[in-house]
């Protein structure tokens, strides 16, 4: 009989015995060594171990009857420590054995972030019975707290997992949303509200920094600063091949051990399969081509003729209640499409990508029922463009059926709740349709059926279309932009009512028909979900125009024009020579603009960095020439010098600068302050304009002299500069929370009314709110982005690669 | 082919836009996801328009001077427009982003 040495009992080589002693008992005489002080179990099922769903007993694969009758010699914890090659030799921490054929089947190791405190006690990996049991043991504990680093497939097990023993869980991970190698946004979104509701604390886009403690793990302490504190911590970072052994006998290895169709290695009498393989380039995480590696294994030490092939793969969460799929592939590739699902009410999301009338890749939340047939499509590469148009739907609404989307909807049956708010099913819609009620208005008022959140508004509008056939006109109501079926100001009240603090949530709560909207809308939101959640929501400058994104004005050539904020249109010799030397050392065309400042032109983007740098540098910031937010504040000389002038307009206007300067608003806003009714700063053409008197203050609001020419309405008046202010402020964060985004305060004005913008701002405990809520976002806004880009995001205004050079070979 | 390496894909943010200078003009890399980018042509046939100034949308980018909207993975104007920009094989590995650069010489030769 030939000597077979395995070295590591995990779940592929596993297998490879399975399969090898079924169809050939007397072929091999095997020694198995593991590391691990037990024999083969199966090591997913230590998440329902940890959860206390299922104990170890339960996910053993192969107990000592097993071995006995398959005459395996055990080497349990026991290490191997060399592979001599030349005498053919195994050498574990208890001698050696001697080989005929050898498979390293070393699977994996966690990967530990090597951050200070690493190694204290309490700091534990995901990946086996130890750490299983560490982890219960911090769990006894009352109160006890764990932070889980990793938000993929492991970390998520490990946090729902505690979470279900009582921990408090917190869930740190690097990049924007959970899951990121399988879930785009939207699901993530939806694992995220998952987690939550059961009181686990995510958080994203958070790197450690270090971990703190006396003798044991304390605290986390994250790169911002944020301090958890903690009496476990689990790392779920991701895992390295053990490939230290097979390098020091001298094997090829890349990042794993590489090993051909047949699982050799570059020795022909050694094999491996497992985490620990390399094949083609590829390195494998999930068991799925493990076991196809384990049966390929079997047939080769066998000498029977079978190859591997690298297949698509599924995943799933094992978390009771979070039903996520995703399979196949969302990089690379030409000419793909996406078709999107989304069903807000019931919190499903479905996402398929399609390349060449092929499915390559599907995303599913909330309803994962079709993951398999999807799974299947993609892996048979089943031509799908027959069934396109219902495909999003499943398996149900193919084949004879007609391929109208519409038809999706015909098919519910009556006692489909459409309307989750009021409970109204598509039998009692469908009966008041047929009772006259033809359009949506006359359909609210009679069912209810989306009159309350309005998400379902597609849905009964569907209805009304399947129903009345071509009697039914859609109504003319402007939504955003293609990508949803709601209006601006409908989409400001559920982002509140609801409180979406996130695009995606507001892309899937409200139904938006692509992945991730477009140059229209996604600015609008941005600004929106700032303005409404100061404090929760970033600021994404991917969602911003140009000029937001880089600060500074876009010219028809690809320069940028650069103007620094002069503060009521005051300054002096210190910023003049600034601005001076700047024009000079960056050869740029000098402006004085319609606003009171100066402006300079043609700046080259690699260039913006050192020319805000130097302008820094003689005390000037940003003056948000670019943007939707406050522009200047035009001010005259007024009591200062002019022989007519009531009150300080100069001051007051670098007074309400000051206050104002850096927030976003719905459009630009402009104000201007004049000292006396003869009106040099031209305030009763602003949207903001102040026209001082010898009693005190007008204050008028919703002028304009664009595109429209109008005169400011008189809002109120004040008697003194801090009651000016006051009203200033306040005004500004009623239109900041209630404009469509571009609409100018004039037109903002001309839909919702003077009296009742009158009405708000002149109720003391109104304003006093308004006001609160200003400054709150202007701890967050109000900071010079020209001083932050220059310290933290300089690199990004330059090429990525110049390759002028490489061409040209 | 010939793939070169153009930098980390940390270094392009997600659904945002990187520039890659080449003798021939420069090339705008566009990332649409988490793990995918394309790279194309960063002129505007319309009137010059840098396209890595805009807003990328799902796998397309409209152009920040007047809003011609293309398609990263034909290159083709998207509705009504007509046009077309130049697209390049860009792949990603072990967290870089390669991009091939025959088309670059084909078409310097
Ligand atoms: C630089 C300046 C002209 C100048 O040389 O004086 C200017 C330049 C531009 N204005 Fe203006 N406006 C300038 C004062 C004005 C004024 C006069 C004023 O503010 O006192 C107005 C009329 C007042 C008003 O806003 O109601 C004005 C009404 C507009 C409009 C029309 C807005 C409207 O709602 O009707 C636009 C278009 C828009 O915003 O959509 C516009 C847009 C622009 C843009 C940003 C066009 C663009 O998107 O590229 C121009 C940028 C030029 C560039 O390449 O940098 N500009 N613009 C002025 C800068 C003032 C400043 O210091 O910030
Ligand atoms: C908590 C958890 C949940 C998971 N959930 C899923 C899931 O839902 N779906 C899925 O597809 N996959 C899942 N996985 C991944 C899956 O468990 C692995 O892909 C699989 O176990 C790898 O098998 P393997 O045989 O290559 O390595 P392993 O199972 O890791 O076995 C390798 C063994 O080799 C031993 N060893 C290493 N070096 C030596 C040495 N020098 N001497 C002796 N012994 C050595 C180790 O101690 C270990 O016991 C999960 C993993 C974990 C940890
Ligand atoms: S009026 Fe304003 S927008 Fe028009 S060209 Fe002059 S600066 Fe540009
Ligand atoms: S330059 Fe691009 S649309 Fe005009």
């Amino acid at each position: 009989m030939q000597k077979l040495v395995v070295i590591g009992a995990g779940m592929a080589s596993g297998r490879v015995l399975e399969h090898l002693f079924e169809a050939d008992p007397d072929a091999y005489e095997v020694t198995l060594f593991n590391a691990e002080p037990r024999g083969n179990y199966n090591r997913i099922m230590l998440s329902p171990v940890l959860s206390g769903e299922k104990s170890y007993g339960e996910i053993v694969t192969h107990d000592d009857t097993w071995y006995g009758r398959n005459d395996v010699t055990c080497r349990f914890g026991e290490k191997v420590v060399a592979v001599d090659r030349a005498r053919k030799v195994v050498i574990g921490e208890n001698g050696e054995v001697p080989y005929d054929k050898l498979v390293f089947g070393t699977g994996s190791s966690a990967f530990i972030i090597p951050c200070p405190g690493h190694d204290l006690p309490g700091v534990v990996a995901f990946r086996d019975l130890e750490d299983t049991s560490a982890m219960t043991e911090a769990s006894a504990r009352p109160g006890a707290k764990a932070v889980v680093i990793g938000g993929g497939l492991l970390g998520l097990e490990a946090a729902a997992a505690l979470r279900l023993r009582g921990m408090e869980v917190t869930v740190l991970h690097l990049m924007g949303h959970l899951m990121e190698r399988q879930l785009d946004e939207a699901a993530g979104y939806l694992l995220r509200k998952d987690l939550e509701r059961r009181g686990i604390t995510v958080m994203t886009q958070a790197s450690t920094k270090e971990i703190r403690g006396q003798g044991r793990v304390e605290q986390v302490v994250l790169e911002d600063g944020t301090v958890l504190e903690a009496d476990i911590v689990v790392m779920a970072v991701g895992i390295r091949p053990q490939v230290q052994l097979a390098k020091e006998a001298g094997l090829a290895v890349g990042r794993a051990i590489q090993v051909d169709a047949q699982m050799r290695t570059s020795d022909p009498d050694v094999f491996a399969v497992g985490e620990c393989v390399e094949f083609e380039g590829h390195l494998f995480g999930l068991v799925a081509p493990l076991y196809d590696q384990a049966k390929v294994l079997a047939k080769t030490l066998l000498d029977e003729e079978e190859t591997f092939a690298v297949k698509e793969l599924s995943t799933k969460l094992k978390v009771t209640g979070c039903d996520l799929f995703s399979a196949g592939d969302f990089a690379e590739g030409d000419s793909r499409e996406d078709i999107v699902f989304r069903d807000p009410a019931r919190g499903v999301y479905k996402r398929l990508v399609l390349e060449d009338d092929r499915l390559v890749g599907a995303v599913m939340y909330g309803d994962t029922a079709d993951g398999n047939w999807f799974f299947s499509l993609i892996k048979d590469g089943t031509d799908v463009s027959g069934m396109r148009d219902t495909l999003i739907f499943g398996p149900a609404y193919q084949g004879g059926a007609s391929a109208d989307p519409l038809s999706a909807v015909a098919a519910l049956p009556d006692d489909a709740e459409i309307c989750g708010c009021n409970g109204v099913c598509k039998g009692t819609i469908v009966a008041a349709i047929e009772g006259g009620a033809g359009d949506l208005p006359s359909l609210r008022a009679k069912t209810k059926a989306s009159a309350s959140c309005g998400t379902c508004t597609g849905l009964v509008e569907q209805l009304l279309a399947v129903t009345l056939g071509d009697g039914y006109a859609a109504p003319a109501a402007q939504p955003v932009c293609g990508c949803c079926d709601l209006t601006h100001e409908e989409v400001r009240r559920l982002i509140r009512a609801k409180e979406l603090k996130s695009q995606p949530a507001v892309w899937q709560e409200l139904g938006w028909k692509t992945v991730n909207g477009c140059h229209v809308c996604r600015p609008a939101v941005n600004f929106y979900l700032l303005a409404d959640w100061p404090l929760e929501y970033r600021d994404d400058p991917q969602s911003r125009f140009v000029n937001e994104r880089n600060h500074a004005n876009i010219q028809k050539d690809g320069t940028y024009s650069v103007m620094p904020r002069m503060w009521g249109g005051m300054t002096d010799a210190n910023e003049l020579r600034a601005i001076a030397d700047a024009a000079e050392k960056y050869g740029a065309a000098v402006k004085v603009t319609g606003g009171q400042r100066i402006d300079l032109l043609g700046i080259r983007k690699e260039d913006l960095p050192a020319i805000w740098s130097d302008l820094n540098d003689a005390g000037m910031v940003s003056g948000h020439a670019y943007s939707k937010g406050l522009r200047t504040v035009k001010t005259c000389v007024g009591s200062d010098w002019c022989r007519f002038g009531t009150q300080d307009s100069t001051g007051l206007g670098i007074r309400l600068e000051k206050r104002l300067w850096g927030s976003w608003t719905p459009h630009k806003v402009k104000l201007g302050v004049s000292g006396c009714p003869r009106n040099c700063a031209e305030a009763t053409c602003k949207d903001i304009g102040i026209v001082c008197v010898d009693s005190g203050y007008q204050i008028g609001v919703g002028g304009a002299a664009g595109m429209d020419v109008k005169e400011v309405e008189r809002l109120a008046e004040a008697a003194t500069e801090a009651e000016a202010i006051d009203l200033v402020v306040a005004f500004v964060q009623l239109y900041r929370e209630n404009a469509k985004y571009l609409d100018r305060p004039y037109r903002w004005i001309a839909k919702v009314g003077l009296d009742w913008v009158k009405a708000q701002v002149l109720d003391p405990e109104v304003r006093a709110g308004l006001i609160a809520r200003f400054d709150i976002s202007q701890s967050v806004y109000q900071h010079d982005p020209w001083a932050d880009h220059v310290q933290t995001r300089r690199a990004a205004y330059a090429p990525l690669a110049d390759l002028s050079l490489e061409a040209a070979e | 082919m010939s793939w070169i390496d153009i930098g980390a894909l940390e270094d392009v943010p997600l659904r945002g836009t990187r520039l890659v200078k080449t003798k021939l003009g420069c090339i705008g890399l566009f990332r649409t996801g988490e793990a995918e980018v394309f790279a194309a042509s960063n002129t505007c046939p319309h009137k010059g328009g840098p396209l890595n100034e805009g807003i990328v949308h799902g796998r397309r980018v409209t152009c920040p001077l007047h809003n011609m909207v293309f398609d990263l993975e034909t290159g083709a104007a998207q509705g009504a427009d007509e046009g077309r920009i130049e697209t390049f094989p860009v792949r990603i590995e072990a967290g870089r982003i390669l991009l091939d650069v025959t088309a670059l010489a084909r078409s310097a030769a």
